[in-house]
């Protein structure tokens, strides 16, 4: 372990921050459930997932019950269950709230249920009867595997085409080690391919394939490629060596043994979204002495959660607000960072620079516009939100291919 | 994939979660909305000559942040004009062929007025009836409901004037508000049911406001008592469900109501002996929503299990209810800790030591040792400590393999069988 301050010794830096409960203690937490009617749970989550019917279903037992209900509103439910905000979406929306109770622990009962259905290799969902219509999806990530769940329900043959080895898209490469694993990713992907979806991995569609071929092959492409590069910061030193970019940075802990991620003793995180908070609290926990947020603003500005600005805080990192970054400073290595502040110029110190401010909107892939066949879900057509957001753009794409296919309204058969 | 479909005395249902008589089968747009919702059937809200309500209706109890645990209501039979009533079962019968259509009855003790309600009914096209010879307020009052309900000899009058006319299947519903409901049940049958149903609400003051000392529902600061129903009367339902599906004597199909709230306490009514189950209290409660878990809780526990249809688990506990004199007297359990799981409350030891059998020792906590243990010579394998152990799995009870043949009290009195060595010998020796 190089570079590792010989105060750092906790027992596991990347264990889960939210554990699964306890069997009584979901049972508890499931009853203590009012059962809205009309819920502001199920209305704050985006692929409106009916929060009370799935709650009351873990109160009966009836967890296989309690998954499906999960899983055919949202495909992701098993990540999401680990990485949605849902202080902000349904556990903020909950009436306790209302009555300075503690809401209900959504996302964790959302586990209990979803984790059942992994772990007891459930089939919940069938294909429907062959269509004869071939749809290709481009990106295997939440919102081109949540198209690909309903189109295969409906009976519509599925390719998904993925430039990276593995699917999942940021599920597997890109969330905190802390909050949802490869593993699981990969696993909550399966259960998607098993319906039947043919995946391609390693194929860019724009390099490998050309995007014509898949106009001229499918009935339907559905485009869920998510964004590109980091936005660069257009300041001199920018391409020294210990300069790196957040994605790749979380992508080198999810896909390397611990030991062998880059790291340094004083880190420097430029931005303060909430991927900079999972780069400072990684950084933090592979080891880093000091871990600290440069932001050009200030702290109410933050575009972060406030619990994932508190996460941070609490792992010991350091924020400094109002630093407009001017220039990487080094020889042949990383030195230092200038920035203006309110009080003058100023060198912070660092070793290792971690650039997280947003991703830019990939290259064209060669993409007529407006064309009728071709549907966009998920970060590429959002801007960049949350795996849920990027689960219901990709339903709502799967349903408006499958009434371009000739199918009628609604969802698909039980 | 679990077939849910019954047949109850010749009334065919897509499943066997029917609504109640009561409040939320009132109306069409409720009982069609039900129905659209997953119900099997419905049995209208009692019909009768028009009554009055008052205003102030229902009483709940509540227990530990739980609301409804068991509830109490003092409205009466339908206050609907007779005529809507029985234009909209038919309309809801029309639009809705294939659900389970009844129609609860309630009249004066006449036979004419028996006969007259019986065809009117029947004009409607529903399966079938259900003749209300349970309700315990008000009605009673008048000699109806559990006034007929109470007396063996008016419950077969009246069924045998209903069987007169009757072309559709005539089910009786009991009041539990007797001695021995199988007494009630026999009279029935004897009357010529088709199928009985129960339990009707028991009799019940649900509290009393100590401000105003007035009881609840209060009516101008006065009450009256009325039907206590809801999960609170599950165990009392199950009891006299069991009770008639073990009796030769009654022998027709039961449709089981009680404090019905989830697939789980189906499933319990149906092993013990209903072919059908009424739902109200748990539908007042959270809507007719709550079948969609009904219906699919019940069908993941069945395809767990292989069970195919309703009837290859129906009555399967009824042969488990024995009397007490036929239990195996040396059939040993003590009282196990998984101290992994012990959280050191201590509520096990409060309860057998003052409660039961004085058969834990309390060690105290922070001295290295548990801070209880079962005391296997003392320990009577009560259950007690298990039951009120706040922690899923801490506490069981484990058998203890004493080698001694089973042996009934039955057995044992008449001079056949041994007795092992028993734990209250130790509590003698000790004490005594």
């Amino acid at each position: 372990m190089r570079n590792r301050s010989p105060l750092f010794t906790p027992p596991d830096p990347f264990a889960e921050i939210n554990p699964p409960l306890t069997r009584d203690a979901a049972l508890a937490e499931a009853n203590r459930c009012l059962y809205c009617f009309d819920a502001p749970c199920t209305q704050a989550c985006p692929t409106h997932i009916d929060v009370p019917a799935f709650i009351k279903k873990i109160a009966t037992g009836n967890l296989r019950g309690a998954a499906r209900v999960i899983l055919d509103a949202n495909p992701m439910g098993h990540s999401c269950a680990r990485a949605c905000p849902v202080d902000v979406l349904c556990e903020g929306a909950c009436v306790l709230n209302a009555r300075d109770v503690k809401p209900i622990n959504i996302a964790l009962l959302q586990r209990t249920a979803t984790d059942h259905a992994l772990e007891k290799g459930l089939k919940l969902f069938t294909p429907g009867p062959d269509t004869g219509k071939q749809v290709a999806i481009v990106g295997a990530g939440p919102a081109g595997l949540s198209c690909a769940q309903d189109l295969r329900r409906w009976g519509h043959a599925v390719t998904v085409f993925e430039a990276k080895p593995l699917p999942g898209g940021l599920n597997t490469y890109g969330i905190a080690e802390y909050k949802l694993r490869p593993a699981t990713a990969l696993a909550e992907t399966k259960m998607i391919l098993d319906l039947g979806v043919r995946l391609e991995t390693g194929v860019a569609v724009g390099k490998d394939v050309p995007f014509a071929t898949l106009l001229a092959d499918y009935d339907a492409v559905f485009v869920a490629v998510g964004l590109g590069l980091t936005k660069r910061l257009d300041i001199p030193g920018e391409g020294l060596p210990g300069v790196i970019d957040a994605l790749t940075f979380i992508e080198q802990i999810k896909t390397r043994p611990y030991d062998q991620v880059e790291i340094e003793p004083r880190v420097l995180v430029i931005g303060a979204g909430n991927t900079a908070i999972d780069a400072v609290t990684q950084a933090k926990r592979l080891g880093a002495a000091r871990s600290t947020i440069v932001y050009r603003r200030g702290e109410a500005d933050m575009p972060c959660y406030d619990y994932e600005y508190e996460l941070a805080r609490h792992d010991g990192c350091e924020f400094r607000f109002h630093c407009v970054p001017r220039a990487i400073l080094g020889h042949g290595r990383v030195e230092g960072l200038k920035v203006d502040t309110p009080s003058g110029e100023e060198v912070i110190p660092a070793d290792m620079i971690i650039k997280a401010l947003g991703q830019t909107p990939r290259d064209a892939l060669g993409i007529p516009a407006g064309h009728p066949k071709v549907f966009f879900g998920g970060d590429c057509a959002n801007g960049g939100k949350e795996i849920v957001n990027a689960a219901a753009e990709g339903k709502a794409a799967a349903a408006a291919i499958h009434q371009l296919l000739g199918g009628t309204d609604g969802r698909p058969p039980r | 994939m679990a077939d849910l479909r019954v047949d109850f005395a010749g009334v065919r249902s897509p499943n066997p979660f029917w609504l109640a008589s009561g409040p939320p089968t009132n109306t069409y747009g409720q009982v069609a909305r039900a129905f659209d919702a997953g119900w099997g059937g419905a049995v209208w809200k009692t019909l009768g000559e028009p009554i009055i309500n008052v205003y102030s209706r229902y009483g709940s109890v509540d227990l530990g942040g739980t609301r409804m645990m068991g509830l109490n209501n003092i409205e009466l039979i339908t206050d609907r004009p007779l005529e809507d009533n029985l234009r909209e079962i038919a309309d809801v019968k029309r639009n809705y062929p294939a659900h389970a259509v009844i129609v609860s009855l309630m009249v004066e003790s006449k036979r004419e007025a028996w006969h007259e309600i019986v065809k009117r009914t029947e004009g409607t096209g529903a399966d079938g009836m259900e003749l209300n010879f349970g309700c315990p307020h008000g009605m009673s009052e008048r000699g109806m409901g559990a006034a007929v309900g109470q007396v063996p000899d008016y419950t077969c009058q009246i069924v045998e004037w209903v069987k007169e006319v009757a072309t559709t299947p005539v089910i009786v519903k009991l009041t539990p508000n007797v001695t021995d409901v199988t007494y009630i049940a026999r009279a029935a049958v004897k009357g010529g049911a088709d199928a009985i149903s129960l339990i009707n609400t028991i009799n019940s003051i649900v509290g009393i406001d100590l401000d105003t000392f007035a009881p609840a529902p209060a009516v101008h600061g006065k009450g009256s008592h009325g039907g206590y129903c809801g999960p609170a009367v599950k165990p009392i339902a199950l009891n006299m469900v069991a009770a008639c599906a073990a009796d030769p004597a009654v022998g027709v199909p039961i449709s089981g109501i009680g404090g019905i709230q989830t697939w789980r306490d189906a499933a319990e009514f149906i092993a013990l002996g209903a072919t059908t189950v009424q739902v109200c209290t748990a539908v007042m409660h959270y809507g007719f929503r709550i079948v969609e878990d009904l219906v699919d809780g019940l069908e993941n526990w069945m395809d767990e299990r292989g069970l195919r249809t309703i009837r290859d688990f129906a009555g399967r506990a009824v042969p488990n209810i024995m009397k007490w004199e036929d239990l195996d007297l040396n059939h040993h359990t003590v009282a196990r800790i998984d101290y992994g799981k012990c959280i050191e409350c201590e509520l096990c030891f409060a309860a057998c030591e003052d409660g039961a059998h004085q058969a834990i020792r309390k060690n105290g906590r922070g001295h290295g040792a548990p801070a209880v243990e079962i005391i296997d010579e003392a320990c009577v394998g009560c259950n007690l400590c298990s039951l009120v152990c706040p922690v899923e799995g801490c506490i069981t009870m484990a058998q203890v393999e004493n080698g001694a043949p089973a042996v009934s009290w039955k057995d044992f009195t008449a001079g056949r069988g041994k007795l092992a060595p028993r734990p209250e010998h130790f509590h003698t020796a000790r004490f005594g």
